[in-house]
């Protein structure tokens, strides 16, 4: 029987635990957020929405969803 | 009356915030009775409980009305305190309204929400190179401007007076000179406004448009405002294209007599 590995990250600043190896775009669907309506950064940098899938995800990265609103 | 910038003409002088109004109709209306052809807009970190299906509806929602207004999106860097926060919110920008305009506000004052001129010279220097349009919020102080405009800025949006704050325009000298000493760059009076004639001062100065935001978004009838703004606007333009006379310390007289009517 395989053992999956987990590690701990966080999203939006709170804290999820994801097996190892899980890109960037698969958290984004869990959160059940569609791709296109959020921009996101990992550990402060930008990420672009066509690199989320190659974007795989480290033990304590931080990860951060961003919407669009009104603004002046 | 219309004008060009960052390589766009555009036949309205008004730019437009979409914030705190009453309803996402209000706002649609007022959009509407602006004539604004640009309007602001911005971005912000998700929290976990709004991180949820029913929270991306009502964002959705808001979103497809101010598409539907047809303006142009200017998105902005609102919250940063660091070139580094605002240069990555302008890529978020950048990928979520599908423009390289970016406002570029960076606060250096907690209680002015003064501009951060350093911060500002430095997250411009990257965009610029990123191939943004850069609109940064900035002072009214002459030399970081240049600094601004040495470092790729095609554009400036000095400050009337405190983002919110209402008090119209607290510098005119100030404005004047920028006025004066970069006649061939689009300057824009961003923040402060409180009233039509607040906006109309701007365009009679020279100022090439006016955005604001509270003015209207407050005020008891958003939508009668948002017009009210348009005309101010209109006429400040109007008047400057025309050409203001010149002041005089002493009364003169304007009507033709010979003299006194009776010798």
């Amino acid at each position: 029987m395989s053992h999956i590995e987990h590690i701990l990250i966080t999203v939006n600043g709170e804290s999820q635990s994801i097996p190892r190896g899980t890109s960037l775009a698969a958290v984004i669907t869990h959160a059940q957020l569609a791709a296109e309506t959020v921009a996101t950064a990992v550990n402060g940098a930008f990420v672009a929405r066509n690199d989320r899938v190659a974007r795989e995800l480290q033990m304590g990265d931080a990860v951060f969803t961003f919407q669009a609103i009104t603004g002046g | 009356m219309g004008f060009r910038i960052a390589d766009v003409e555009l036949s309205s002088r008004f730019f437009l915030g979409t914030s705190s109004y009453p309803s996402p109709h209000v706002l649609q209306q007022a959009i509407a009775a602006s004539g604004a052809q640009v309007v602001t807009v911005g971005l912000k970190r998700q929290l976990v409980a709004a991180t949820t299906p029913n929270g991306q509806a009502t964002q959705n929602d808001f979103y497809r009305l101010i598409r539907e207004s047809g303006a142009r999106l200017l998105p902005n860097t609102a919250g940063c305190r660091t070139a580094r926060e605002a240069v990555t919110l302008a890529y978020m920008a950048r990928e979520l309204f599908d423009t390289h305009w970016i406002k570029l506000e960076v606060v250096g004052d907690e209680h002015t929400l003064q501009p951060d001129p350093f911060e500002l010279v430095q997250a411009t220097t990257e965009l610029v190179r990123a191939g943004f349009e850069v609109f940064p919020y900035c002072t009214d102080d002459l030399v970081s401007c240049q600094r601004l405009l040495d470092v790729g800025c095609r554009i400036l949006m000095p400050w009337g007076a405190p983002i919110g704050s209402g008090q119209g325009l607290i510098n005119p000298y100030a404005l004047r000179t920028l006025r004066a000493r970069l006649p061939d760059v689009p300057l824009i009076v961003d923040a402060g406004i409180g009233c039509p004639s607040d906006a109309a001062l701007a365009m009679e100065l020279g100022f090439d448009a006016v955005l604001l935001n509270s003015a209207v978004a407050l005020a008891h009838q958003p939508v009668q405002m948002a017009a009210a703004f348009k005309l101010g606007i209109e006429s400040g333009r109007l008047a400057y294209e025309a050409g203001i006379m010149a002041t005089q310390d002493m009364a003169v007289a304007t009507t033709p007599v010979t003299g006194r009517p009776f010798l």
